[in-house]
């Protein structure tokens, strides 16, 4: 049994709807997780990071949660190979602090770098380079993985584990450390090449038509805008500066890494601050502010990467409400549904802050891994906008009938009949569970509301 | 498990032959509520409710329950809550009584409190505890307007209402915190065939605009809800009439 002393807490994701109470435990180290799993409750238990997942997938009504940051510590860098071993409960900002004067960076990073390793790899985080870089997953030399039974696994690409846990949500057990192959960098300023596109068309031909020559690439899209105008975008594609690129004061420290931080969100700001008149003039002013074409403009990483992990705790901007994300991707070829979506969007003027379209490049091998190649199109929504829910089923249906899929990571409303449309490994990850963790140790609400584990017929 | 817009995915009717509560499940079932529990007094009008809520695509279970036999209460409740989670709760039992024979025959006035209240009282904590074990849920209750403030006409009810609002708000209180949701309902006059025959007071509603009041409360995890919503105003203004003005006025 968990111990008596540990209370309930209510959690969320980080869109800040549907909370549930858990028991909450934090293990300092492996040992401890060891112990944790294997005296875990009949509600059974879900590792949690930072808490970056929008939905529900690091919530366990009733049962136990497992705050994984305890386990912070790097355990070893090959600062000549760019390797690292960590724990899993290391953040991608850490990692950043601490291998950026060493010269490497991580492979992929998303739009925050408050995500953990861990979560990383349970979510199969994507960035901007995706196109090229894959998943999070693809540099992921191999895995330590706690499972059900209390033993402590190595997992390592080609191995059905490794492929279930990848992009698993934590559901095949609860990942203690990771070995991840970094990326070179000889500055942390990126070049930015940034273009305005008119229209839904236009930004798709110009990501086609570029998309090769670099290494990192995003559209903010505004999808407020309707007529001619439907679909118009900022582009902004870039890579590591090199040396020579940097004024001569940078070239001092050209590994310098200073992100700029405003004080955090208020917690309590009404319901409705998002709302369509605001979110209309932002975008209207995020567009008609950037420039027609600039090129080599120098941005820090974290200006380029992660824009919004300048104000901390931006998710409160949406109220007590909360706010749901919406991803999905459409494979290559269904240009037509992505078109019919985008229209859907802006027909029904949802209050979106710059949605963010991209082409993935090839998929990787988790099986419910979410990037797939294709166009994915991620949007913010108020979750307390009238009819919302009914909106984005139809929308569901439009991306199952193409093809396609939508995030886990970010889910917290899909309708339960489209997971195995969406993830076609399914059933073999189900099957993995079946043997792995008979007793359902692992499960979280995203897990209980899909109903990811259950078998057919059981 | 609910969504991110409140949308439960298994409900149990407490009171399964309400009006009010199958306008609810049925809007419910047209979003993600596919299991539903009916729990009322074995009788042709609970199978029909299942039946009609089987044709929009729930599965239904009938599941018997008496407000008034409140020692039954933990068996029956348990059994419900061992076949899985439930994430919504709607507590719709009630009877309105009728006011001049139950002033009349005190016997009908206690029968009016026992299933109102005490019946209540029981099936609220039974749920709202196995709800706190689950860690997450909505118990929804129906109040009335009447229990805002007790009026000649209909205190018996008023009052049994009264003692439920204020059970409903202590439990949502105490739960707060634990994953569990309380939501108080305080209808007007809602058109049902409880209230059939009875001069429409003003601001009559149906059991539809109920029910949508309700999903709307769940998707804002709201603590109370008016139908129409208007009532609260009138309400907050009636509550500071003077009593001896409010015992004149023709409600």
């Amino acid at each position: 049994m968990p111990p008596p002393d540990t209370a309930s807490v209510p959690l969320t994701g980080w869109g800040r709807t549907a909370p549930t109470a858990a028991r909450l435990v934090r293990p300092g180290s492996a040992a401890e997780a060891v112990a944790a799993v294997r005296g875990c409750g009949p509600r059974g238990g879900i590792a949690r990071g930072l808490g970056r997942a929008y939905g529900d997938a690091a919530q366990n009504a009733g049962g136990t949660v497992w705050d994984m940051t305890g386990l912070d510590r790097i355990r070893s860098v090959d600062a000549e190979a760019g390797v690292v071993v960590c724990e899993a409960g290391v953040s991608l900002h850490r990692l950043m602090r601490v291998l950026l004067p060493l010269g490497w960076f991580v492979p992929v990073t998303p739009g925050t770098r408050y995500v953990t390793v861990g979560g990383a790899i349970g979510a199969d985080i994507h960035g901007k380079n995706h196109h090229v870089a894959g998943s999070f997953s693809r540099h992921v030399r191999s895995l330590e993985l706690l499972t059900a039974d209390g033993e402590v696994r190595t997992a390592a690409p080609g191995c059905d584990l490794f492929a279930a846990t990848c992009g698993g949500m934590g559901l095949t057990g609860v990942i203690l450390a990771a070995t991840v192959q970094l990326l070179p960098v000889q500055t942390s300023l990126m070049t930015v090449d940034t273009e305005r596109a008119r229209d839904l068309d236009d930004v798709m031909a110009r990501l086609d038509a570029g998309d090769h020559r670099y290494p990192y690439s995003v559209a903010w899209i505004d999808l407020l805008a309707r007529g001619r105008a439907l679909g118009r975008a900022v582009l902004t594609r870039g890579d590591h500066a090199p040396p020579g690129a940097l004024p001569p004061r940078a070239r001092r420290d050209p590994l310098a890494f200073r992100p700029v931080q405003l004080p955090a969100a208020p917690r309590h700001l009404p319901r409705g601050l998002v709302g369509r008149p605001s979110v209309a003039l932002f975008n209207a002013l995020w567009y008609r502010t950037a420039p027609r074409r600039r090129t080599g403009e120098l941005q820090k990483l974290s200006a380029f990467f992660h824009p919004l992990d300048g104000l901390p705790h931006w998710n409160r901007v949406y109220g007590r409400g909360g706010f749901v994300q919406y991803q999905f991707v459409v494979p290559y070829g269904q240009e037509e549904a992505l078109r019919r979506i985008v229209l859907r969007i802006a027909g029904r003027r949802c209050p979106s802050f710059l949605a963010v379209l991209k082409r993935f490049g090839a998929a990787d091998p988790g099986w419910l891994s979410f990037p797939a190649p294709g166009w994915t199109l991620a949007l913010d929504v108020p979750a307390g906008l009238p009819g919302l829910g009914g909106f984005l089923d139809e929308l569901d249906e439009r991306v199952a009938a193409a093809g396609g899929r939508v995030y886990l990571a970010k889910d917290a409303r899909l309708r339960p009949d489209l997971l195995a449309a969406m993830y076609p490994r399914l059933p073999d990850f189900r099957a993995l569970r079946a043997e792995l963790d008979p007793r359902g140790v692992f499960t979280s609400d995203l897990a209980r509301r899909l109903g990811i584990a259950h078998r057919p017929g059981c | 498990m609910k969504d991110a817009f409140g949308s439960p995915q298994s409900l149990l009717v407490l009171g399964g032959t309400s009006e009010i509560a199958l306008a609810t499940a049925a809007r419910l079932a047209a979003r993600r509520t596919r299991t539903v529990w009916l729990a009322g007094r074995p009788s042709p009008a609970l199978e029909a409710s299942a039946g009609r809520l089987r044709a929009l695509g729930a599965q239904v279970r009938t599941v018997p329950f008496d407000a008034l036999d409140t020692d039954r209460h933990e068996e029956v409740l348990g059994k419900v809550f061992a076949e899985g989670d439930l994430d919504m709760v709607l507590l719709a039992f009630g009877v309105l009584g009728d006011q001049p024979r139950d002033e009349r025959e005190p016997a009908g006035a206690v029968r009016v409190a026992a299933t109102n209240y005490t019946g209540a009282l029981s099936a609220a904590l039974i749920c709202g505890r196995a709800l706190r074990r689950q860690g997450h849920g909505s118990l929804v209750v129906l109040s009335s307007v009447a229990g805002e403030r007790a009026r000649r006409s209909n205190f018996v009810y008023g009052s049994s209402k009264a003692g439920l609002d204020a059970l409903a708000q202590g439990l949502g209180d105490s739960l707060h915190g634990t994953g569990v949701h309380v939501l108080v309902v305080r209808p007007g006059f809602v058109h049902t065939k409880m209230t059939a025959g009875l001069p429409a007071a003003p601001l009559a509603t149906t059991p539809e605009a109920v029910a949508e009041a309700i999903e709307h409360g769940l998707r804002r995890r709201s603590e109370v809800v008016w139908v129409p919503g208007v009532l609260r105003c009138v309400m907050s203004v009636l509550r500071h009439v003077p009593r001896a003005v409010f015992r004149r006025l023709p409600l």
